[in-house]
């Protein structure tokens, strides 16, 4: 039992990651119907820019914030550049395609993830690099016999909060009807009075910034970043993305976690070696029968 | 361009004689005039035309997004290494029983999957594509190797001629690029290819006019599998070892790319297509580690400046007619 509730815990916290860089995806999806094959690039982006922040700023930082000044730092630095780089992409590679179609949008996306996943590699080298090992204190914590690391926990309860904050304003704001109202039909919702390139660039400056401060926290996590992760991260949160249904931005929380629990209860139980295809495999059945994803509408496709 | 309405090779031989001819002689002589290192170039421009032919037939004239193509040149390219290696069965043989393989295949996975639309296919054939991938490097049944692959598979050979050197290779690559692309345009101008560009204009409407959109999509699935086999085949045995490697998301997404850069459906664009894929990062190896970052930005700007692709099949051509259409200009 108590195996399975730290697996479970385990499975969250990755779980966590997937949904936070899922949301990326799922927003763009949702107003511009779109992957952002890049966004996954925007994660590994972060996770560099907080590796340069802890690494070369943490002597100084150290002295004058001390621990929590050092993390909130790096985490706020990579957010806000990457949201910097988000719209600049957008400006760039997106706008002047997406007039002419969905297609050649994935193909200017595939070339924008392809261009910033080099440049990583030209600015900080094509080795792995290595996170700061004594950043947090190794702490355990044990719940009825659960361990639990202080981590594990400062990652979760980050993540739930930064979700929570982004279903409140999602939800419950008029910012938050606007975009939804803009995922849904996004001419309409022009003809309602609603700014679209306001939504855009809402959608492409949070997304990237989620992207950001996850590329941050993996990188305290597992320690080892490498210039090329953000495929592997990138194609897990676009396979949540979907699970849950893609446009759907509670969906992609729920998939993510579902996804990261399946994968950790997978390695445990069944094979670590075959934990990935035993994701697809469950991800291939969802859609055979509920071919919108979990929390997807049906919507009738227009003829 | 109205001279050319009918069908068949002659017609366009008739039509265009003096550039046809040019191309062949160029890929003739090519050879002769450069090192082993450009010829082998070239034969990579040939296996990455072959596949971007097969991902077109799905893609560019049906309009599916099949983004787990790779899976379908890895099945091929398996079949080929294991049943070499393993059971000495000789590669030429091989050739038609690997496009089987991929075919079939094809067949068995995308049944269940065929309904889906859009997006959610793109989702399938990816996931379809890393399940074969991340299959491959686990090593079921001892077959595949694991992560290092299958070593020492033949020189394809009729008697005693043997392909075995790089400018064999080259003629082997486009003899059977040349063989696909006459299949291909007699099948866009058959009622399969109509059906298909149909589907692929509205699907909706194919059905009410009693096109079985399912038959016709699966089919297209087959049979862009089994040309993926059938390449995959040849690069196993040039490279002589296949390892999952080769196989990668990345490997379906550049053949999206070939077919989307080209233009949808348009089988010269194909041949740009690869041209751009395959000789863009040879050209631009002296920038060394700034070769893909221009390449990414060469793919954002072909975008920008040719949304339809570099060579855009223009609407309702069909067979050796889009080929003479060279305006490069689309209404679609």
């Amino acid at each position: 039992m108590q195996v399975i509730l730290e697996q479970l815990i385990n499975g969250l916290t990755i779980g966590s990651f997937y949904a936070l860089i899922a949301l990326g995806y799922t927003m763009v999806y949702g107003v511009l119907k779109l992957i952002n094959f890049a966004h996954g690039d925007f994660f590994t982006f972060g996770s560099y820019l907080g590796y340069t922040v802890l690494v070369f700023g943490a002597a100084f930082l150290t002295a004058h914030f001390g621990l929590w000044g050092v993390l909130s730092v790096a985490l706020l630095a990579a957010a806000i550049s990457i949201a910097i780089v988000g719209v600049i992409v957008e400006r760039l590679a997106y706008r002047p395609v997406y007039k002419a179609g969905r297609l050649p949008a994935v193909v200017s996306a595939l070339g924008a993830s392809i261009f910033i996943q080099n440049a990583i590699m030209v600015i900080w080298g094509p080795r792995f690099q290595a996170y700061p090992s004594e950043l947090i204190p190794n702490a355990h914590l044990e719940i009825y016999g659960i361990n639990i690391s202080l981590l594990q926990v400062i990652i979760l309860v980050m993540s739930f909060l930064l979700m929570g904050v982004l279903y409140f304003i999602v939800q419950k704001t008029t910012f938050g009807a606007a975009v939804r109202a803009t995922a849904h039909d996004r001419k309409t919702a022009a003809l309602m009075g609603i700014n679209i390139n306001k939504v855009i660039f809402f959608v492409f400056t949070l997304g990237p910034a989620l992207g950001a401060i996850t590329g941050v926290m993996v990188g305290m996590y597992y320690r080892q970043i490498s210039f090329t992760m953000g495929w592997n991260y990138g194609l897990k949160a676009f396979t949540a993305s979907v699970l849950g249904g893609i446009g759907n931005i509670p969906g992609a929380m729920v998939g993510g976690l579902i996804l990261g629990v399946l994968e950790m209860l997978g390695a445990a139980y069944i094979s670590a070696a075959w934990k990935d295809v035993f994701v697809f495999i469950i991800l291939i059945l969802v859609l055979i029968f509920r071919p919108t994803g979990l929390l997807g509408e049906k919507t009738a496709e227009k003829v | 361009m109205e001279q050319a309405t009918g069908s068949g090779i002659r017609k366009y031989i008739t039509a265009q004689p003096l550039r046809l001819a040019l191309v062949v002689a160029a890929f003739l002589i090519y050879p002769f005039l450069v090192s082993d290192y450009f010829i082998d170039i070239a034969f990579f421009f040939g296996i990455y035309a072959l596949l971007g032919l097969s991902l077109n037939i799905v893609l560019g004239e049906v309009g599916l997004f099949d983004f787990g193509h790779a899976g379908f040149y890895a099945i091929g390219a398996y079949t080929t290494a294991i049943l070499n290696t393993k059971f000495g069965v000789p590669i030429l043989v091989l050739l038609p029983l690997s496009a089987l393989a991929a075919g079939l295949f094809a067949y068995i996975v995308c049944s269940p999957v065929i309904h889906l639309q859009g997006d959610y296919l793109l989702i399938v054939t990816l996931g379809l594509g890393e399940i074969i991938r991340l299959a491959l490097i686990n090593n079921p049944f001892d077959l595949t190797g694991g992560p290092n692959g299958v070593f020492g598979i033949d020189f394809p050979s009729i008697g005693p001629l043997v392909v075995d050197s790089s400018i064999e290779y080259y003629f082997l690559i486009w003899i059977l690029v040349g063989l696909s692309i006459v299949g291909l345009l007699s099948l866009q101008h058959s009622r399969i290819g109509r059906a298909w560009n149909y589907i692929r204009e509205d699907e909706t409407a194919a059905n009410a006019s009693g096109i079985d959109s399912r038959k016709y999509k699966l089919l297209a699935f087959v049979l862009g599998a089994g040309l993926a086999g059938v390449a995959g085949n040849v690069y196993a045995s040039k490279l002589m070892c296949v390892s999952p490697e080769s196989f990668t998301f990345m490997e379906s997404c550049l053949m999206f790319c070939i077919v989307l850069i080209g233009g949808m459906g348009s089988i010269p664009g194909v041949l740009i297509g690869a041209a751009f894929i395959s000789l863009f990062p040879e050209i631009f190896r002296p920038f060394a580690m700034y070769r893909m970052l221009i390449f990414g930005l060469a793919m954002i700007l072909m975008m920008m400046f040719r949304p339809g692709g570099a060579w855009p099949r223009k609407r309702g051509a069909v067979g050796l007619k889009s080929l003479l259409d060279d305006t490069g200009r689309s209404d679609a």
